[in-house]
């Protein structure tokens, strides 16, 4: 074999393209420090803001005009029942939908026709199913301002959103182990049950939290369909008046007094707490799955 | 259902089957006839007429994109699960039109086992791998029975030695070749009549090639085995009786040569299949 001899252009080129392997992870990374500093002096803010107003007050007490005695009670609990409820009809219904997108219609017209419009709903702005939940459901069903209507405008708004996650999810399971159970005489029900579900589980898992944390933090349409920012009683039923996290920290925002910023700065360090606990849950709930996935048949 | 009332059930079939066709004669299981597939709007194959004789391996071998794996699909309506695909023609199993409607193609596929190109081992043990067909298909059985029904299907696929200190661990923890085994007795386990297998080797090194192609010889008495091989030579180790394919000049894969193995590989009648046989071709 004849030696290679680069011309001059050619070790140019090589020199270019190392250059440019060297420099770019350099500019990447300050991207990712833009990202990480944006959210830590965010997370700063707050704590230096609000810390010294953390306290059990906060939590156990309701809203009141001294921000010495004022809470947050009212709002975490409606938050709980709102979100928790909205999970329990959008987790299921994102699942059956993805289910039957993917595993029923496989790849039909309809099918992707379905798929494209559920991504498009994703990209609704929230307040409009605000509008539509306070027209449809409150009035026109007459549900009421109450926690059952926001349960419901919660679950449409994550909707589209947990499953597209849903459909991804059962879109990566690989095509081979279907047909290896399909060529076993697997009817799609038990492929769904025994293949396809455990494997995509997880990621469904990951995207139904994904979906719940959005759902936490939305205020605008709770403020259309709720209407309360400021309460002081909890929601003891369905069909009671509500309010939510995210509202009871605008209220607080919105006043004169500097108590009342620092205690909507304490009533956000609660809401991401309630946040990273639910990651957390999600987490371990996945890795827990992964771990058993077909280890044995149930 | 249970293993019996199947079988009641396909014996139904075939009475039914040999008064509707008396000229069924010997014993052939599978018969294809004047089969065309095509895939959205495009014909794959065309024009297949061969039939498969009982306890024979019958290898189906052409160059890439003949139709092979279409042909083979058909046989057990996995052909079904392909968006856009659209069979014509008709697919005897025991004298039934397994494309009729009153046939449901979840049956056929538990009397008509298949093996893929890769080993597509469920993410399951070694054991739930091989009992999986015999879940699904509702088989009531104790669980000495299974174990014995796994055990039958892992030694008639050449695995059980290797795996019967471990049926418990999963099936990735099995090399390739072992996999591929698994997954033949995973098809085994449900006691199938016909075996189909769409280039079982072509991602398996030489030695566990060998062992696969020796377990097919061992268990063609009990089944019929259809092949789909890229491979002449091994076309030429298993098998009894040999199709050659080859597309034709708008790509529509056809059957040039069918015959018994030996004859194909010495006496060839068709000029194109000399040529793909002697490597001048595909």
């Amino acid at each position: 074999m004849g030696h290679q001899v680069l011309t001059g252009a050619e070790r140019r080129h090589a020199r270019l393209r190392k250059f440019i392997d060297r420099v770019l992870p350099i500019i990447l990374s300050v991207a990712v420090f833009i990202a990480v500093a944006t959210v830590a002096s965010l997370l700063l803010t707050v704590i230096i803001t609000g810390g010294h107003r953390l306290s059990w007050n906060l939590i156990l007490n309701y809203p009141s005009a001294n921000p010495e005695e004022a809470g947050m009670r009212s709002a975490i609990l409606g938050s709980i029942f709102t979100v928790g409820l909205s999970a329990l009809i959008c987790v299921p219904l994102s699942i059956a939908t993805a289910i039957y997108l993917v595993e029923y219609s496989r790849g039909g017209r309809l099918s992707s026709l379905l798929r494209y419009n559920i991504a498009n709903l994703a990209g609704v702005p929230s307040v409009v199913f605000g509008v539509v939940a306070l027209g449809f459901l409150a009035y026109w069903l007459g549900m009421g301002r109450t926690v059952i209507t926001g349960a419901f405008t919660l679950a449409i708004l994550t909707l589209p959103l947990v499953t597209v996650t849903c459909v991804e999810a059962l879109k990566a399971v690989p095509d081979d182990l279907r047909l290896g159970a399909y060529a076993l005489g697997a009817t799609t029900l038990q492929v769904v049950r025994r293949i396809s579900l455990p494997r995509a589980l997880p990621m469904m898992l990951t995207g139904g939290i994904l979906g719940i944390s959005r759902a936490l933090g939305e205020a605008a349409p709770i403020l259309v369909v709720s209407g309360i920012l400021f309460i002081r009683e909890d929601p003891t039923s369905l069909f009671s008046k509500f309010t939510v996290m995210p509202l009871q920290l605008y209220n607080w925002i919105s006043r004169p007094q500097p108590a009342f910023i620092e205690l909507s700065s304490a009533g956000i360090i609660i809401l991401l707490l309630i946040l990273l606990a639910l990651n957390g849950v999600a987490i371990a709930l996945r890795q827990y799955l992964m771990r058993r996935i077909g280890q044995t048949w149930r | 259902m249970a293993i019996e009332s199947y079988n009641q059930l396909l014996r139904d079939y075939v009475e039914l089957g040999k008064e509707e066709m008396a000229d069924i004669s010997g014993p052939e299981v599978v018969r294809v006839e004047n089969l065309r597939v095509d895939y959205g709007g495009k014909t794959a194959i065309d024009g297949i007429n061969i039939s498969f004789k009982r306890n024979n391996i019958t290898a189906i071998i052409g160059p890439s994109g003949c139709g092979k794996s279409t042909l083979l699909r058909s046989i057990n309506r996995m052909n079904d699960l392909i968006p856009g695909a659209k069979v014509t023609g008709k697919v005897y199993f025991n004298g039934i039109d397994i494309y009729s409607r009153d046939v449901d193609p979840v049956f056929i596929r538990s009397r008509i086992g298949m093996v893929f190109q890769r080993p597509n081992p469920f993410p399951f043990s070694i054991f739930d791998n091989v009992a999986f067909g015999l879940r699904v298909n509702g088989f009531k059985l104790s669980k000495s029975e299974l174990y014995e029904k796994v055990k039958d299907a892992l030694v008639k696929a050449a695995l059980w030695d290797e795996v019967k200190d471990r049926l418990d661990k999963h099936a990735y923890s099995l090399s390739g070749g072992q996999q591929q085994r698994l997954c033949i007795a995973r098809a085994l386990a449900v006691d199938p009549e016909v075996l189909l297998l769409d280039e079982p080797t072509v991602s398996l090194d030489p030695i566990s090639t060998a062992r696969i192609e020796s377990l097919l010889r061992s268990i063609k008495d009990e089944y019929t085995i259809i092949i789909v091989t890229h491979n002449m030579l091994q076309a030429a180790r298993v098998s009894d009786y040999t199709a050659v394919m080859m597309p034709d000049e708008n790509m529509v894969g056809r059957i040039i040569e069918f015959g018994e193995t030996r004859q194909i590989f010495t006496n060839p009648r068709d000029k194109r299949t000399e040529d793909y046989i002697s490597g001048r071709i595909g």
